[in-house]
């Protein structure tokens, strides 16, 4: 399938290479060039600021180590031409690269430019991802377990344990998916399912080490609401579950589940699930056992568009603290099938100018996170593409197999030669990636296979 | 400057389709760059211009600039219309190798719609508040002009207030043909019986190179465009239309919208430009992928900046889906189409957008778009600003 020889080398460091302080040298930028700041960049343009918007203009120049580009100038202009002190101030905020507080986020989702947004955040992406490059991952999913006592409104892949079609896959099962996955040149598996009362540690503990012991596969596995699940039913506390799992082979965690981390909607969408700040000491307990993870966002069901900024905000708080998250997915939800949307006849799937206006968004206020992925699999390809031009620098896994997406009425497939195709069309170099984000090929040129 | 080089990697497929014509065009960074500050300037692009601007990787610059000079234009309005499409016959005597929609007389699924059917679709369109009939359909060998003037005179007689846009260029020649009249005569005729205004489509692409190996036995590029000036000097207005994403190459797409310009320049009596983007299931060219997004925008955005003498260009939701065609309200294009109810020739070729979309649904598209919704007549007067959120509900 793909031809992973071209292998650069890996970065057991990736997490930490990867981050940057940005915000910090721009801030010095800041304060030498003495920019037109708000409020006083909000007054009639005198000379003065007419210098400084071609100081403006010079210094994207230099930060970028490209020429000036025409745009540059049209969105410097529609910059100053807004009326909205706040908005022009978040907008500055954004192209300074400082951080954006909850207000200046708020203003830019409501009521920014869609093509501004789409320059600031391709900007933003290009303090983390200078050199073009678009990675993609090869896994398979792999839903060990329909059986789960939560039963999320959303969710149309959940079974009670009763009926006919719920499951545990054996493990010959599961060890014959992986071994596709090897086979295709595969590096990694996301193993999630429901929250099994009858599944308790051992059971885990047992298959991820004979996974470990037969492969050599990343795992990246659980949600914070399965993990919380076996922490119960084993009686053990979240530390001892997290490090016992880490033990067995568990390499890091998918931030499924949080869907949106605002718990006046938490409780609506889900009654059962636990509350937001749950997901959150989860997930900041496995990076402090060193299991680093990945954090989503699932918009476009009954939240508002302050509990979108709410949920950014709460990650970038926590990410600030223990650091562990290597990436940001965004997610839309997915209608058919679920009770939410039966309840709920009004709701109409994401639009894609909406799509992207969170995405670019999350691009600007998630400072802290170098990974934003664009979901192609909920969006389609087509907006999975133009997303790489609104922010985001990933378009996540080729998924061999995804059960919980396609049940909701989703079905998108893309194989390697596509994805590659995808990208390389969208003006980027594709690069095939492993779930910690080390490039393991690159395929600049030449089509593969 | 010369340290950014352009990688051509991203380009739209470059088939080779045999005695291309075009000199090949040299491309640069700073080429795109001239290209996009003369069309801010409002100068006219050339040839060279539109090709480098496909080969710019950078997408959210050109739909900077295309959306800067619609909205110089249009500001944050964007038409639809209500209208309805009846395809009246799918029965064809051409062969088109990219048409899943055409049956040849007797073959399963052929059907031709009898004056009650008709009948009966424009008088469920009227009542549900549509302005027009889009009529587009095969080359039936059977019929004559009395069929197409009986298919007009019906909808008319349903229902007098709907605008009639009807028929292909590719149908009006063959009929000229067929009855032995000067495509004129055929289109007095067809007016006299209540035509309003000409459709875009059969357009495809009319660079010879490219349409000889999609369409060889359909009217020529220029004959295409010879019955639209035709219609135009008779006071008929008229869309036009560009179908990509199979065999053609970049500077075909940019051969084609020189030619569509260079008519506007004589007639002004284009309407809009609609690309539309190729359906690749059940076709002869053994195509079988969808066009990209980024193509699908960049084509929109560069006919918005090459099209500099055409006021609307439409970004037909029923080959991108809608949340392309929603995104391409912010590369240039003012224009969703309309509710359709009933398309048949994209579908049938394995479009994703669907076959209707409800007037509330367009609405809530154009508004989360941050734009203005403004329902239109067929040649684009407007009928009602929807300035206020609240008045999407009550319609």
């Amino acid at each position: 399938m793909i031809d992973a020889s071209i292998t650069t080398q890996k970065n057991p460091y990736a997490l930490n290479c990867e981050k940057k302080t940005p915000q910090r040298d721009f801030e010095k930028t800041i304060n030498q060039s003495a920019l037109p700041m708000a409020p006083g960049f909000q007054e009639a343009p005198s000379l003065s600021e007419i210098n400084a918007r071609d100081a403006l203009r010079q210094r994207i120049v230099a930060e970028t180590e490209r020429p000036p580009k025409v745009h540059d100038a049209l969105m410097l202009d529609a910059i100053e031409k807004t009326t909205d002190r706040d908005l022009k101030s978040a907008y500055l905020t954004a192209f300074n690269g400082a951080r954006l507080s909850a207000e200046q986020g708020q203003k830019l989702l409501d009521f920014g430019d869609l093509n501004l947004l789409g320059w600031l955040a391709t900007r933003a992406k290009e303090r983390f991802h200078p050199t073009g490059k678009v990675s993609f991952l090869l896994d398979r999913n792999i839903n060990y377990t329909n059986i789960c006592r939560i039963g999320c409104d959303f969710c149309a892949f959940y079974r009670r344990g009763h009926e006919n079609d719920s499951y545990v896959l054996p493990k010959e099962e599961i060890f014959a998916k992986i071994e596709e996955t090897v086979e295709v040149g595969g590096t990694g598996t996301l193993m999630q399912g429901g929250v099994n009362p009858h599944l308790k540690i051992e059971y885990y503990e047992d298959l991820f080490r004979s996974i470990k012991e037969r492969y050599k596969i990343h795992l990246h596995a659980l949600s914070v609401i399965e993990i919380e699940g076996i922490a119960q039913v084993s009686r053990l506390t979240l530390e001892e579950t997290l490090e016992r799992l880490k033990s067995a082979g568990l390499d890091s965690i998918p931030g499924a589940g949080a869907e949106i981390l605002s718990d006046e909607i938490r409780l609506e969408q889900s009654p059962v699930k636990r509350h937001s700040h749950r997901w959150i000491k989860v997930m900041q307990t496995a990076h402090k056992a060193n299991l680093p993870t990945t954090a989503t966002m699932m918009f476009g069901a009954l939240e508002e568009r302050k509990h979108i900024i709410e949920h950014i905000l709460r990650i970038r708080e926590a990410q600030d603290e223990t650091n562990g998250f290597y990436a940001f997915i965004l997610w839309t939800f997915q209608g058919e099938n679920t009770e939410l949307a039966k309840k709920n006849p009004d709701m109409h799937p994401t639009t894609g100018a909406e799509y992207l206006r969170v995405l670019a968004v999350s691009r600007l206020m998630m400072d802290n996170i170098p990974n934003i992925q664009g979901s192609w699999v909920t969006m389609g390809p087509k907006i999975g593409q133009i997303s790489l031009h609104y922010g985001a620098n990933d378009m996540g896994s080729i998924m061999i197999e995804e059960n919980v997406v396609s049940a909701a009425g989703t079905s998108y497939t893309l194989d390697g030669n596509n994805m590659v195709e995808l990208i390389r069309r969208s003006g980027f170099v594709p690069v095939q990636r492993d779930t910690y984000y080390n490039i393991l090929a690159e395929y600049p040129e030449t089509k593969v296979q | 400057m010369e340290s950014v080089t352009c990688n051509s990697s991203h380009l739209p497929t470059t088939s080779p389709v045999g005695d291309r014509t075009h000199p090949k065009v040299q491309v640069s960074y700073g080429a795109v760059q001239t290209a996009l500050s003369k069309a801010l300037r409002g100068e006219r692009l050339s040839f060279e211009d539109g090709v480098n601007l496909y080969h710019s990787p950078d997408l959210v610059e050109l739909g900077a600039v295309a959306n800067e000079m619609n909205s110089r234009k249009n500001g944050r309005d964007v038409f639809f219309n209500v209208n309805r499409h009846i395809n009246p016959t799918n029965i064809c005597a051409l062969s088109c190798k990219f048409c899943a929609f055409s049956r040849k007389p007797g073959e399963e699924g052929a059907y031709a719609y009898s004056d009650d059917e008709i009948a009966h679709k424009a008088r469920v369109a009227a009542e549900s508040g549509a302005t027009e009939v889009h009529m587009v359909g095969g080359l039936h060998p059977r019929w004559k002009l009395s069929n197409y003037t009986s298919i007009i005179r019906t909808v008319k007689e349903t229902a007098p207030q709907l605008h009639v846009k009807a028929f292909t260029a590719v149908e009006l020649d063959w009929l000229a043909r067929k009855e032995r009249k000067t495509v004129a005569e055929v289109l007095t005729e067809l007016r006299e019986a209540g035509l309003g205004s000409l459709p875009g489509g059969g357009a495809e692409i009319f660079t010879p190179y490219v349409r000889e190996k999609i369409c060889d036995t359909k009217l020529t590029g220029d004959g295409w465009l010879d019955i639209h000036r035709t219609a135009h000097s008779m006071g008929l207005r008229s869309n036009c239309t560009m179908l990509y994403g199979h065999i053609e190459d970049v500077e075909a797409r940019i051969d084609h919208m020189m030619r569509l310009r260079a008519l506007q320049d004589e007639t002004a009596g284009f309407n809009v430009f609609i690309p539309l983007a190729f359906q690749p299931e059940n076709n002869e060219l053994g195509i079988t992928r969808h066009t990209y997004g980024v193509d699908d925008l960049k084509t929109i955005a560069i006919g918005r900046l090459m099209l500099d003498n055409f006021r609307h260009i439409k970004s037909y939701w029923v080959m991108t889906g809608d949340r392309v065609a929603q995104t391409a309200l912010h590369f240039g294009a003012n224009d969703l189409d309309g509710t359709v109810v009933e398309e048949k020739i994209a579908n049938m070729a394995g479009s994703r957008g669907g076959m209707a979309m409800a007037k509330t649904k367009i609405l809530r598209v154009i508004r989360d778009a941050d734009r203005i919704p403004v329902e239109r007549s067929t040649v684009y007067e407007p009928i009602r600003r929807y300035e206020n959120p609240a008045e999407d509900i009550i319609q």
